[in-house]
């Protein structure tokens, strides 16, 4: 994987300098260590700067909302899902895009690697399959398999489904993990439990709406917690407005969602609100056989009608 | 909303036309039932901020 970034950095220079894009989308390294940040190269003397490891796992579809030049743009798997819903929502056009696809085997979960150690880190490698951390008087090695974000553990489309071109061979995609294993758990709880499950969850989260910021889907000029006339939801730490928030930030995700990452990843105190936008996607799965982002030729669910489409909950 | 700690009977969805007075009525009757059987609900309160 680490590899990959000659291939992306050869591809985006070629495109600048035919100019056949605008800009390229990719990733540069960040200021702290395991968070690469994206980065908009618009010139072929920037793409040195470009870099390509598993710390990469920032959804770069967010950042094409409503752009009207030509874009470069890097993506993983679960990145093309998300293009592929922009386009079918009509916030870019394919024509305005030049995917550069990675297959890609998984990021690293920071949140994993921070509580393992204890003190700062200052320095991470990768190598072989291999995460080697390093700080102030430490050095431990982890098996990237143990440190993989959530998501990636789980995720079976680590391929893009769309592309104009590859960096390397398509990778083999994971067939026997059970992706909803978490949502299950939480249903076979009792009602009490389940309130009581989610006020742990969500105690420690300090609205600072990371995840929404982070979210390729949350794209919406003026967000319905930011909206004060209306005022939909209380602004302050109350645990009933706060769910409200991430109860309701989830259900726009419905149908949308790619189980990318993002949101649990840009959390500052680590809230797994994955479960939420998870159990949202088994429904879709289940109910109506439907997986977001996979392709351009289906309306999603929720924008269309069926005569079969289950209606048991309607009394 | 049962998945974050509703309960089932707590809410329902139907669909009446305005022309369909005994189904309103008939739903409307079950609702009530149903909701009265759970007792009061403890969760999603919020507190009215305490003035001095």
């Amino acid at each position: 994987m680490v590899g990959y970034i000659d291939k992306i950095k050869e591809i985006s220079e070629r495109l600048l300098k035919d100019g056949k894009v605008d800009m390229v989308i990719g990733f540069r390294k960040g200021t702290m260590p395991m968070m690469n940040e994206p980065h908009r190269v618009k010139s072929a003397d920037d793409v040195k700067n470009l870099v390509w490891d598993s710390n990469c796992g920032i959804n770069l579809a967010n950042y094409l909302t409503d752009r009207k030049e030509k874009i470069g743009i890097v993506a993983k798997g679960c990145d093309s899902r998300n293009i592929v819903t922009h386009i079918i929502e009509n916030k870019i056009d394919r024509d305005q895009l030049y995917i550069i696809g990675v297959p890609c085997k998984g990021m690293i979960d920071s949140h994993k690697i921070t509580n393992a150690v204890s003190g700062e880190i200052v320095d991470v490698v990768e190598s072989n399959g291999e995460v080697t951390v390093k700080g102030d008087g430490f050095e431990e090695t982890f098996n990237k398999a143990d440190v993989l974000q959530k998501n990636c553990a789980v995720c079976i489309h680590r391929n893009p489904v769309i592309y104009d071109e590859l960096v390397t061979d398509l990778v083999e995609e994971q067939a026997d993990v059970d992706r909803y294993e978490d949502v299950r758990e939480i249903e076979a709880m009792s009602t009490e439990e389940k309130h009581n499950f989610f006020d742990d969850l969500l105690a420690p989260c300090i609205r600072c709406y990371a995840c929404r910021n982070a979210c390729p889907l949350c794209y919406c000029p003026t967000c319905f917690v930011d909206e004060s006339r209306p005022q939909w939801v209380g602004k302050g730490d109350d645990p009933v407005d706060i769910k409200t928030f991430h109860f309701l930030r989830a259900y726009h995700c419905a149908g949308r969602c790619t189980d990318c990452g993002s949101c649990e990843r840009a959390c500052p105190v680590g809230i797994n609100m994955r479960l939420l936008t998870k159990k949202l996607e088994m429904d879709c799965l289940n109910l109506y056989g439907w997986e977001a982002g996979l392709t351009l030729d289906n309306r999603p669910p929720l924008d269309t009608y069926k005569p079969d489409d289950p209606e048991e909950f309607i009394k | 909303m049962e998945f974050m700690g509703i309960e089932r009977d707590r809410l329902h969805l139907s669909w009446i036309s305005s022309a369909e007075a005994t189904k309103f009525v008939e739903v409307v009757n079950n609702v009530t039932e149903a909701v009265r059987a759970l007792g009061p609900n403890t969760h999603f309160i919020k507190n009215e901020a305490k003035v001095a």
